[in-house]
């Protein structure tokens, strides 16, 4: 690989791709005081899709399900057996099921954007979207601790139980800070920060092939296609980790959430 | 054969704090699989505390991704 690089340095310079390749120009003028982006159009297309599909699928309900019901009945399914019903369980799984099904497939959509050729920017690239989806997480398993077992879930969700008087002075402020504050915040950057850096990975093998290509010695034109076959590799890569992470972020709001139900029994 | 590197030293702290994230996030999935290759059967218990424990684990490395590009 050294010799591969070592001519590089006398045949122009190779910038990589950053951070800034994120904030593309706006669509519109209007909107936020970037204007109107393309993550935004991205957004708002994503509901468009899940409602359509989702609508179609459910129209004409037959016993005998055709390809789209099958599709749509195996998509909740998924959701509801073997994230909210595995995860939360007992009898009141069903009234959690409407947003973990949202929020997975409104996730799955938005990054499976990142796999798509012309579209190819995964939404949570920019890490607002990601914020206001932990927020709601955040306020739902907060406000569902608080309903089921009032003003006492807090003690129940920074006590642990079982531990003796004299390490509790260290083990509460701990609790505190890795439920109420890291919690959130992690919830909501490890959609971001996955989606970013992956989609950064692509950029940057992309713009390494066509720096390859543009060169004269023939030996990097060659190298090119090396590059290529890691390039498509990655996104493969990156294919899995978007689906993924759309299921890590449901299973771990369910997680959440039963964590808040059962606060008394943990 | 004078080169120059250009570049944030950020990104090196960053490769250093992913070190331990993937040593534990490696730790979990080991035990996961070895769980669920000793008994089978407890794969559908076994898979959400997995990611659990990688969602906790990764925590650090994700922090330091951030950080890695906010602080200049």
């Amino acid at each position: 690989m050294i010799a591969l690089a070592l001519p590089a340095q006398d045949s122009g310079t190779f910038t990589p791709p950053g951070i800034d390749e994120m904030h593309l120009p706006a669509i519109l003028p209007w909107g936020a005081h970037e204007g109107f982006s393309k993550q935004m159009l991205l957004v708002i297309l994503s509901v468009v899709i899940i409602a359509t599909f989702f609508i179609l699928a459910a129209r004409k309900q037959q016993l005998v399900p055709g390809k789209l019901q099958f599709a749509g009945e195996m998509a909740y399914g998924f959701v509801r057996n073997s994230i909210a019903k595995d995860i939360i369980g007992g009898r009141d799984f069903i009234k959690y099921v409407p947003l973990l099904f949202s929020l997975f497939f409104f996730i799955l959509v938005n990054n499976i954007y990142g796999a798509i050729p012309y579209i190819q920017l995964p939404s949570f690239s920019h890490v607002g979207g990601a914020y206001v989806l932990a927020a709601i997480v955040y306020v739902t398993w907060i406000g569902i601790g608080l309903k089921k077992n009032g003003i006492k879930y807090f003690k129940l969700a920074t006590v642990p139980s079982g531990v003796p008087w004299y390490i509790l002075p260290i083990v509460v402020p701990i609790e505190i800070i890795s439920n109420f504050l890291v919690r959130p915040v992690t919830h909501s950057l490890r959609l971001f920060a996955t989606m970013l850096a992956g989609h950064l990975i692509v950029m940057l093998a992309g713009s390494g092939i066509e720096f390859l290509v543009m060169q004269e010695n023939v030996l990097l034109k060659g190298a090119s296609v090396l590059v290529l076959v890691g390039a498509v590799a990655m996104y493969m890569l990156e294919a899995l980790i978007m689906a993924l992470q759309a299921y890590v972020f449901t299973l771990l709001t369910a997680i959440y959430i039963e964590g808040a139900l059962h606060a008394d029994s943990h | 054969m004078e080169g120059s590197i250009n570049g944030s030293l950020n990104l090196i702290g960053y490769g250093l704090s992913a070190i331990g994230g993937g040593i534990g996030v490696g730790l979990v999935f080991a035990a996961y699989i070895n769980g669920v290759a000793r008994q089978p059967e407890a794969q559908r218990v076994l898979q959400p505390i997995a990611f659990l424990g990688l969602a906790l684990t990764e925590a650090l490395a994700i922090l330091g991704l951030v950080f890695a590009f906010v602080l200049r």
